[in-house]
């Protein structure tokens, strides 16, 4: 029994703190939200520099063949930066996708377009040459759908890749400027297909697991973000003479919210090592993330606009890029009322494995 | 990072259990706040020492078994799982042996700690005083050093199990011209001195759970002093009291509590499922108390190897106290009007101990440091907010 992570994996994380902290400043995240495709060309390349667009694809398709573990330190770091969805869609959950193509192919499973899809992708994923969309039912939308090179679709389980030409997109602007989200038409065809739904689904529900601890280990890091800003806030900006963070009734609004991330990380980082291992019961350690994580993001949006007083309501403030994102994020790959409902079904089903020994019981 | 139990970790489970499992009474103890009750638990802890289970991550010489932090855990999950008696020696187990570890010299360990698991000793704490509760610096009850003997006057309250304890510790002022946390030191002494009342104080259920102590030229040897004199405060907050605060509530307790939960609310489910923020809140307490415990596994994952436990220590006290509130009125809401049965109404059977927890889960916000005192640390130690 070991709850820590590695030094390189700890190491890999601070790296990546440090680099955001320089070149994913809030000033240069306001004027991507300007552009039409709301992507950086030039922060994708210093991202793929860093490493982080080869994380998880495997040795043999160029990448560093890294695991949940490794991206769920990461994906906090991408929520504590507020990066946009590009890069967790493309380079953790199509890698997921393409590789488990990759893998039935080897195995003699999958369908030839599967293994073609893979060979090709792959590489240029792992070079930060590509932006691949993903989406299934799960989502009403597929974020970067325009601006992406391919996009990984889901019909029933089924695979399908197309290029932005094949389908029709109609732009749905989010209250997060960050986002850029899409309703698709598209006809699903056997020349699209590069999976049946046999051997797709398992690969999907991977796949909104994936999307699942990525979001709420996104929202960690964002509500992290929003304590601190709230905390910055709240020692500088002084009322009745002294800093309103010395007050209590503020004080308490942060210590609450200290509390909520405190418990939360364990149980999202506990998910992704779940998937790591193919945990039995890694969908509900996955829900249970994501619930604990939407609460302590919700809760600390709440909270930091609070101290922040008019100056939160503002457009002016940092504060609203991160609120906004936490908004947006929680409802994503399954909101709230579909998270809850599979731990749900979980814990009142017969026979679920309840009690003092139960966390780490083997199934 | 591996989440599963070595070998080694599985056969210290299964040795626990199959203990357990023979030792652990069938029927349930009286409250330890009774007289008949305080001796049935002292008892157990006796039994539970001969089998040296009372205080397992002490070191084998002291009575231990020189347990890591994970395998307390998993010690604490079978002592909850087999439904063994409440700890009536938990001031001292859990709250004192840590602090003597780090202060106490090798007499002092010697000679306090292997009577204190096997509960020969009992312990009570000695910090609130009327005018100081969660202003603790404020205490004023006066030690003076006479030759080899303090001598002690003034008043503590709130001190927990000092009704029926042969022990107490706390903190008490030897420097008569200091302010606030200089100038105390943490002083062990016995209840039976000469000088000493005890004033028993009714808690919400009617029984002398805590009391008053007046000191009355009380004479206290100076070899009683835990830490150099004057250095009560840091000795009381050093690191060990952030351990203190891990080991006070291991998880286990809330993960028994939410399993009987669900198994109440499924028992109740037709009329329960009316209201649907009841399933919710059942939902909830079972997802919280696993994040307690996952949390603690991390915790004591980073103390395993080698690493320290600091004032963010602060967030458990509050999560496991709303938690605990939580679950209770939750199991309240279901039981509906059984609830407010006393246990010896013949319709009680099944809902007096939600009412039993349900009071104490009253408590849980308010002692050992209010939660207010914890956000404040938080707010202070943790964020670095300026004090008022």
């Amino acid at each position: 029994m070991d709850f820590t992570f590695t030094e390189d994996q700890l190491a890999l994380r601070d790296a990546i703190h440090k680099f955001l902290m320089v070149e994913a400043a809030p000033e240069m995240l306001r004027e991507i939200w300007e552009t039409q495709t709301g992507r950086s060309a030039e922060l994708r390349a210093k991202l793929a520099d860093q490493g982080l667009t080869a994380l998880s694809v495997p040795e043999a398709y160029g990448g560093m063949g890294l695991g949940d573990l490794d991206w769920v330190l990461i994906q906090q770091e991408l929520g504590y930066y507020a990066i946009p969805d590009s890069l967790a869609a493309t380079a953790y959950l199509a890698v997921h996708l393409l590789s488990g193509l990759a893998t039935l192919a080897s195995q003699g499973r999958g369908l030839p377009a599967g293994r073609e899809l893979a060979e090709h992708w792959l590489p240029k994923v792992a070079a930060g040459n590509a932006r691949i969309a993903v989406g299934n039912g799960v989502n009403p939308f597929v974020a970067d759908a325009a601006n992406a090179d391919l996009l990984l679709l889901g019909h029933d389980d089924e695979v399908h890749a197309l290029k932005p030409a094949q389908v029709q997109l109609e732009h749905q602007p989010s209250i997060d400027a960050s986002r850029r989200l899409y309703k698709l038409s598209w006809t699903p065809s056997e020349f699209t297909r590069v999976c049946d739904a046999r051997q797709g689904q398992p690969l999907w529900l991977g796949l909104l697991d994936r999307a699942g601890v990525a979001i709420a280990a996104q929202l960690l890091g964002l509500a992290q973000r929003m304590l601190d800003l709230g905390t910055d806030y709240a020692a500088q900006r002084k009322q009745f003479g002294k800093p309103i963070g010395s007050f209590q009734a503020v004080k308490h609004h942060l210590a609450d919210v200290t509390v909520k991330i405190e418990f939360a990380r364990p149980v999202v980082q506990r998910a992704a090592h779940s998937l790591a291992t193919n945990h039995p019961l890694a969908s509900v350690h996955v829900s249970q993330a994501r619930l604990a994580a939407g609460e302590a993001a919700r809760l600390a949006a709440r909270k930091s606009i609070q101290v922040h007083g008019a100056m939160g309501y503002t457009w002016e403030a940092d504060l609203q890029m991160f609120m906004k994102r936490a908004w947006a994020l929680d409802s994503a790959w399954g909101d709230a009322i579909f998270h809850k409902a599979r731990v749900a079904h979980a814990l009142f089903a017969d026979g679920a494995l309840l009690g003092p020994d139960a966390t780490f019981a083997s199934h | 990072m591996r989440l599963e139990y070595t070998e080694r970790q599985k056969k210290f489970r299964a040795e626990v259990r199959e203990w357990m499992t023979a030792n652990v009474p069938k029927a349930a103890l009286t409250s330890f706040d009774t007289q008949e009750g305080f001796e049935q638990h002292r008892a157990w802890e006796a039994k539970l020492n001969e089998g040296r289970w009372s205080a397992v991550t002490w070191p084998k010489e002291l009575g231990g078994r020189s347990c890591d932090r994970i395998e307390w855990l998993i010690f604490e999950e079978e002592y909850w799982r087999a439904g063994a008696p409440l700890r009536v020696n938990q001031n001292g187990v859990f709250l004192l042996a840590p602090t003597l570890m780090e202060y106490g010299t090798d007499e002092q360990k010697a000679r306090f700690l292997p009577r204190m698991a096997a509960g020969i000793d009992t312990w009570a704490q000695g910090w609130s005083e009327p005018g100081a509760g969660s202003d603790m610096a404020a205490i004023r009850t006066k030690a003076v050093l006479d030759g080899d003997h303090y001598v002690i006057n003034g008043q503590k309250t709130w001190s927990t199990r000092a009704v029926f304890a042969d022990w107490c510790f706390g903190l008490f002022r030897t420097d008569p011209d200091s302010q606030r946390h200089h100038g105390l030191t943490f002083i062990l002494l016995p209840l039976n001195l000469p000088g000493i009342t005890i004033r028993p104080i009714k808690q919400l259920n009617g029984l002398p759970g805590f009391a008053e102590i007046f000191f009355d030229n009380v004479k206290v040897p100076a070899a009683n002093r835990l830490g150099a004199e004057g250095q009560g405060w840091n000795v009381a907050m050093a690191t060990a009291g952030f351990e203190r605060g891990l080991m006070l509530r291991s998880p286990a307790r809330f993960q028994k509590t939410a399993q009987n939960l669900v198994a109440l609310y499924q028992r109740h489910r037709a009329h329960a499922d009316r209201d649907p923020s009841i399933r919710d809140a059942v939902l909830k307490s079972w997802m919280d108390a696993e994040a307690y415990a996952l949390s603690t596994y991390q915790t004591a994952s980073r103390l395993v190897r080698g690493g320290s436990i600091g004032p963010e220590a602060s967030t458990n006290k509050i999560f496991w106290s709303e938690l605990d509130l939580l679950m209770h009125e939750t199991a309240m809401r279901i039981l509906g009007s059984h609830g407010e049965l006393m246990p010896e109404a013949s319709e009680a059977a099944e809902s007096a101990p939600w009412l039993d927890g349900f009071l104490f889960a009253q408590a849980g916000p308010i002692y050992a440091g209010s939660n207010e005192i914890q956000r404040n640390i938080i707010a202070e130690r943790v964020l670095g907010l300026p004090r008022a």
